[in-house]
């Protein structure tokens, strides 16, 4: 390994493939970019990823929904760690932290490779102006891209100590040691705290790729419950979310939304508004807000405004969700024609799934201040790149004008993948001339964001005598791809996402169509199994071969007691439900009571195995798991979106019901740890087989057979 | 001009607010209280609760000028001598949280139940927690830490 002295600030790393300073200007990654980095860094070790550029486009473009090919050689930082003087070690990412514990998984990395004490190890995270470029926190990408990353760049680390202390001290390589912050040597009883060994000057790696990682086995701080980093500021209310933070002279901003989808401005008289004391009228072409100095007169002020509408009857969302599953069906790309009547032996069945929202309890929120030609903000999103790309196209300013700060944020469930709060409060404070912090409403969270999306399932299947499944057709039309193809052996399979126009705005939510694919699928095979007269574990184990596959499965139906009688403990129906998606693979299994006069449903128990890979931290990987079942539960019972003519119909939290206590039963999780796999994300796959395994308890329950997501909104009807 | 005086966390405080603007507004945007937070403004989601006298009030249904002489405690004050409450302490033994926006709200009620009720048994802590939601769903560690915290506030010395 190669270390570089960088005091030149000249950009000695990667030489061979600087960029012409005209590319280094439009450069696409943005960012901190090598050159800014090095010529801002004061004295220490930096350790710099540079990954291909045309990687980082890809990662970006995916993050949006779309992907472009393309990419050139140019590489570009893509996330650097730095060892001060004093020891003290920074990790710069634009990964952010929502809830899932990214900044302990990251922390875990670089102790596990670079041996020191957590207080000594800070993140900076999604800070646009310090950190390098990064396509989203989406994907359950941080845990196999961004974990593995961070080890390489502390094993380098640690590695140019270790060089640097074998030549300062003329002692063999092989006879020193790194640990708790020091390379030591027993032998003359030296040693040196990381820091001190760069004697100030300024050090720079480039990351090996070959360097060594340590095995899972070998973990000592990987693969441990090591606690929340920042835990007690989120117990004790000093943590700043982005709706927390203040500017001087900052006013608040309320915007004035339309009445419905399809309404656009025709008139506006102000003048009452802004003959209230303080209030100052922002407009921006469509876009208009009352500013003022406390949130209620904000709102006073919009009420204030005479504003009048013209509704275009054709805009989306218009018709209301009567037709919904049809619309989906007749606007669907590549639709095929109707099939011919059923095949004897097969089943054809069609399984909808509603429109959800994800009503992170920190609605969004931006805090923008433009100045001196440059606009800074502060916002809750998990694609601060993509924000700050938003908020430049919307000033017609640069992007290297503005800077994007995501604070540790109040949640997003893939619902903050955009940063329409970040935009509104940045074209107000530019219009203004002022300060201007904007925090959504639950009601514009509820009705202006996006939604996760409707969908239409179809799926036929054909059985042969053997009790194995001969051929799969799974049409998705409109809510997505992820998680299509059933891990199920089956030679003959289609499976097939049909994009359609949606009425509402939708867009990524946790696990994304992975929740839908999987409740139509396990469902359907549900289905099969009983009209096979098979036990559901033994039809679906017969179709299995897939060994990660029957490995979950099998935990979770031991651990339920699957097909015992202790399986009913105070209950009277079971379900299970398989699947796979993001690399991680998961069983559920589900007890349910209910009550034949009431109708009301009692989720009794859940049982779930889940297998990742390698764990990084279990008891962060349990509450993931235990948050995405009780999470899970809302959208298999009750949550839906409703609208018509335009106007969401439940557009608050006393009208859209989402889980609480009352609603959590007890959880059981098997973790299957294995450390001979890498790492994959655990914040997703985890939800996805409760709609299923709950609908197949139902139906063990009441013989009634339930195919539409929300499944029970206003409890069972029974007989 | 309105002089608003409350009394929070142990201290007078005064302010220029109208009587009608929420107590959450106030202590957020006023005394820069941020730790009870904005979650639905119709007193679903707990996420604003504050103790007043002891007891768990939505703030951002509770116009400020009602509070009068009321003693005020928000998750700043909830701190003694630098320790925190033992329901603070269970939550970060159990690592409860995950995005911990409705911690503050959470923590006030929680302490709020346990003071009325210092032996909660499983439903009573459904019955009185179920005004809070916690949207990343961890309502079994929130449980546990409640359960854990009264435990440890029953045991010998535990008197807080």
């Amino acid at each position: 390994m190669k270390t570089m002295r960088a005091s030149d600030g000249t950009g000695l790393v990667d030489a061979g493939r600087r960029q012409s300073p005209h590319r280094a200007a439009t450069a696409f990654a943005g960012g901190l970019t090598r050159r800014r980095f090095l010529r801002t860094f004061a004295g220490g070790l930096a350790v710099l990823w540079l990954v291909d550029r045309g990687k980082l486009r890809a990662q970006a473009e995916s993050g949006r929904g779309g992907r472009r090919g393309g990419g050139g050689r140019p590489r570009e930082l893509a996330a650097w760690l730095h060892i001060a003087a004093d020891g003290a070690v920074t990790v710069y990412s634009g990964k952010v932290e929502m809830g899932q514990n990214v900044r302990t998984m990251l922390t875990q990395a670089v102790a596990e490779e670079l041996p020191t004490a957590f207080g000594s190890i800070k993140m900076v995270l999604g800070d646009t102006s310090l950190v390098p470029f990064d396509g989203g926190t989406a994907g359950s990408r941080s845990t196999p891209d961004m974990v593995p990353q961070i080890r390489r760049a502390a094993a380098t680390a640690r590695e140019a100590l270790l060089d640097l202390a074998a030549r300062q001290w003329r002692v063999e390589r092989a006879a020193l040691s790194a640990a708790d912050g020091r390379i030591s040597h027993a032998a003359s009883q030296r040693s040196a705290g990381y820091g001190e060994l760069t004697k100030g000057e300024k050090l720079v790696v480039e990351i090996a790729d070959s360097v060594a990682l340590k095995p899972a086995t070998a973990w000592r701080v990987m693969g441990t419950s090591v606690p929340k980093v920042d835990g007690r500021s989120k117990v004790t209310g000093r943590h700043l979310y982005a709706s927390d933070l203040t500017r001087p002279g900052c006013l608040h901003a309320r915007v004035l939304r339309p009445p419905s989808y399809g309404a656009s401005l025709v008139s506006l008289d102000a003048s009452a508004a802004e003959a209230l004391p303080g209030v100052v009228v922002a407009r921006d072409v469509e876009l208009v807000a009352a500013l003022a100095p406390t949130e209620q007169l904000a709102a006073q002020a919009v009420a204030a405004l005479r504003a009048e509408w013209t509704i275009d009857s054709q805009a989306p969302g218009r018709g209301g969700e009567r037709d919904l599953f049809t619309h989906l069906r007749q606007t669907a790309r590549n639709a095929p024609p109707p099939p011919p009547p059923p095949a004897p032996g097969e089943l054809r069945q069609t399984y909808t799934v509603a429109y959800i929202a994800h009503t992170p309890l920190e609605p969004r929120a931006a805090l923008a201040e433009w100045k001196d030609g440059r606009m800074t903000v502060w916002t809750g999103t998990q694609r601060p790149f993509g924000a700050r790309s938003d908020v430049a196209a919307a000033l017609k300013i640069p992007e290297d004008r503005v800077r994007v700060i995501v604070p540790d944020t109040g949640s997003g469930y893939g619902g903050k993948h955009i940063a329409d709060a970040a935009v509104e409060a940045a074209r107000l404070a530019k219009a203004a001339g002022r300060t201007v912090k904007l925090v959504w409403t639950r009601e514009e969270e509820f009705t202006w964001a996006y939604f996760r999306p409707a969908g239409v399932i179809d799926i036929a299947s054909t059985v042969g005598p053997d009790g194995r499944l001969t051929r799969w057709e799974h049409r998705n039309y409109n809510s997505g791809n992820a998680a299509i193809r059933a891990l199920y052996d089956v030679a003959d399979r289609t499976e097939v996402y049909h994009p359609a126009q949606s009425p509402l705005r939708q867009g990524s939510y946790r696990s994304l169509a992975g929740v839908a694919n999987h409740f139509a699928r396990e469902t359907h095979i549900d289905e099969q199994a009983h009209a096979q007269k098979l036990d559901p574990l033994e039809f679906r184990l017969r179709n299995l071969k897939d060994p990660r596959a029957r490995a979950v499965l099998e935990a979770a139906a031991q651990r339920f007691g699957w097909g015992t009688p202790a399986a009913r403990t105070t209950g009277q129906g079971v379900g299970l439900a398989v699947g796979f998606d993001k690399a991680g693979y998961v069983a559920t299994c589900i007890e349910i009571a209910v009550d034949r006069s009431s109708g009301r449903l009692r989720v009794v128990r859940v049982v779930e195995a889940f297998e990742c890979g390698a764990i990084v931290n279990p008891n962060h990987l349990r509450n993931q798991i235990e948050g995405c079942i009780v999470q899970g539960l809302g959208g298999a019972l009750f949550e839906a979106i409703r609208f018509d003519q335009g106007r969401i119909l439940n557009p608050r939290l006393s009208q859209y019901r989402v889980p609480r206590f009352s609603d959590t039963p007890a959880i059981d999780i098997v973790l299957l740890d294995r450390k001979d796999l890498p790492s994959a994300g655990g914040g997703e796959a985890p939800n996805e087989c409760v709609a299923p395994a709950l609908g197949n308890a139902i139906f063990a329950a009441t013989g009634v057979r339930l195919r539409s997501l929300p499944l029970a909104p206003n409890g069972l009807r029974v007989a | 001009m309105h002089v608003t005086s409350l009394h929070v966390n142990g201290a007078a405080r005064q302010c220029d607010a109208a009587p009608d603007r929420s107590l959450l507004s106030v202590l957020r945007d006023d005394l820069g209280l941020t730790g009870a937070k904005y979650g639905c403004g119709e007193g679903q989601c707990g996420a604003c609760i504050v103790l007043v006298d002891g007891v768990p009030v939505r703030s951002c249904l509770t116009p400020c000028g009602s509070v009068g002489p009321q003693q005020i405690t928000t998750i700043e004050g909830l701190e003694r001598d630098g320790r925190l409450h033992p329901l603070q302490e269970a939550l970060l033994e159990v690592d409860a949280f995950q995005c911990a926006f409705c911690a503050s709200g959470m923590i006030l009620n929680g302490v709020a139940l346990l003071a009325k009720n210092p032996r909660p048994g499983d439903d009573d802590i459904v019955r009185f927690m179920d005004g809070n939601i916690c949207r990343c769903c961890t309502y079994p560690r929130i449980h546990a830490a409640i359960k854990r915290a009264a435990a440890r506030l029953a045991a010998p010395g535990g008197v807080r």
